[in-house]
């Protein structure tokens, strides 16, 4: 359901600003979001100056040097740091993207890190992604098949093969679900842009044999059809993915599927 | 609290199976809209500042009578349809369940009472 106001123990109040580093000229500023499940505070913003000259290009390296040499309580999630494991996704400049691929050129002005939006928050930057992760797995994420399995291997040509591309390189990091006001409001119910997209890349695949299972259990006014095109998931996509057409490509199959 | 896992939650209660026939609804409606509205506007605006004579001889010809009802029928079905998946978007519980019976009886009422005004001018 909408929520259109922060609970009272969820709004924002000033942080702490950390002193600028000493001697550096080329600094930028960054209003980070604090917030710790230990103290029963209100979640903060705190402000950091960080010395470019010093710093790699992108997002993911001001905040390691932030948590390495300014405030080592900062907590976020990173892993690969060439955007393949989707763990650093996160709002940055109003954008929700992964902070290893997005440069800090990309920014204007102060660069705003927050989580991603309308998601329970662990702490600091890291939200709580076990809702996201069980919607992923409940469309089955394997190919299903009922044919005894060949001795060598599935075969698939390379046109078929080709209709895969665009899909299988969703990392979910979950910046299109989180960026999409249908999740925000629905999330419980609708299964969102990340989890259709890859229900879409198992119904396509030439090798599966449970099709029509698939497109039955997507068959729902809640977990497919509260998409209502409103792009955010294509927009946002820090891998360039467009979730929206995979959706749109679902509800074709519905509707030839029916008339 | 509930101790629920978290495939349990995200599960819910399975696939409604339905929906489909709803979003072709929508599509098929809108583009017969596309096309009968503005003639409907024409021809209801060309009745404005008319005698009473004019407008009922205009709104009597079976063509223009038929054109009306179909605007009222699938236009409010449209609006019915498309009403409850915006109340099913921002409400929940009860309150869902009371808008949805409201905006249901709105629009069928509508639909009725326009369709007699317009059989009464017709007939």
């Amino acid at each position: 359901m909408v929520q259109l106001t922060l609970p009272k123990n969820s709004r924002m109040v000033t942080g702490k600003t950390w002193p600028k580093p000493e001697g550096a000229t080329n600094l930028r500023k960054f209003s980070i979001y604090r917030w710790s499940p230990d103290d029963g505070q209100n979640p903060r913003v705190d402000t950091y100056f960080v010395d470019m000259d010093d710093c790699g290009p992108m997002v993911l390296d001001a905040l390691i040097k932030i948590k390495t040499d300014i405030d080592p309580t900062l907590s976020f999630r990173r892993s690969c740091r060439e955007g393949i494991c989707g763990s650093c996704s996160m709002n940055i400049g109003g954008i929700n993207t992964l902070a290893c691929i997005y440069g800090m050129d990309e920014v204007k002005g102060d660069v705003k890190i927050y989580p991603l939006p309308h998601m329970p928050v662990v702490r600091d930057l890291i939200t709580d992604l076990t809702h996201f992760y069980a919607q992923h797995a409940s469309i089955m994420p394997w190919l299903e098949t009922e044919t005894n399995e060949p001795a060598k291997e599935w075969k698939q040509s390379i046109e078929d093969r080709e209709k895969l591309d665009g899909l299988y390189e969703c990392v979910m990091c979950a910046c299109c679900s989180t960026a999409c006001p249908s999740y925000w409001w629905n999330g419980d119910r609708y299964l969102g842009p990340a989890a259709l997209l890859h229900a879409y890349r198992w119904i396509i695949d030439s090798r599966d044999e449970a099709t029509g299972e698939r497109l039955d259990d997507l068959e729902d006014p809640f977990k497919l059809y509260r998409c209502h095109t409103i792009m955010n998931c294509t927009k946002t996509c820090p891998k360039g993915l467009n979730p929206a057409k995979a959706i749109a490509n679902i509800k074709k199959m519905m509707v030839e599927r029916a008339v | 609290m509930r101790y629920l896992t978290a495939r349990k939650r995200a599960i819910g209660k399975g696939a409604a199976h339905s929906g489909t026939e709803h979003h072709w609804y929508m599509i098929v409606s809108a583009v017969g809209l596309a096309l009968i509205v503005p003639t409907f506007l024409y021809i209801f605006g060309s009745t404005l500042g008319g005698t009473r004579e004019e407008v009922i001889a205009t709104l009597g010809h079976p063509a223009v009578a038929i054109l009306f009802g179909l605007v009222l029928f699938v236009g409010l079905e449209h609006f019915r349809k498309g009403a409850r998946t915006m109340i099913e978007d921002y409400s929940d519980g009860l309150t869902r369940k009371v808008l949805i019976i409201s905006v249901t009886v709105l629009s069928y009422g509508l639909t009725a009472t326009g369709l007699f005004a317009v059989a009464k001018i017709a007939i």
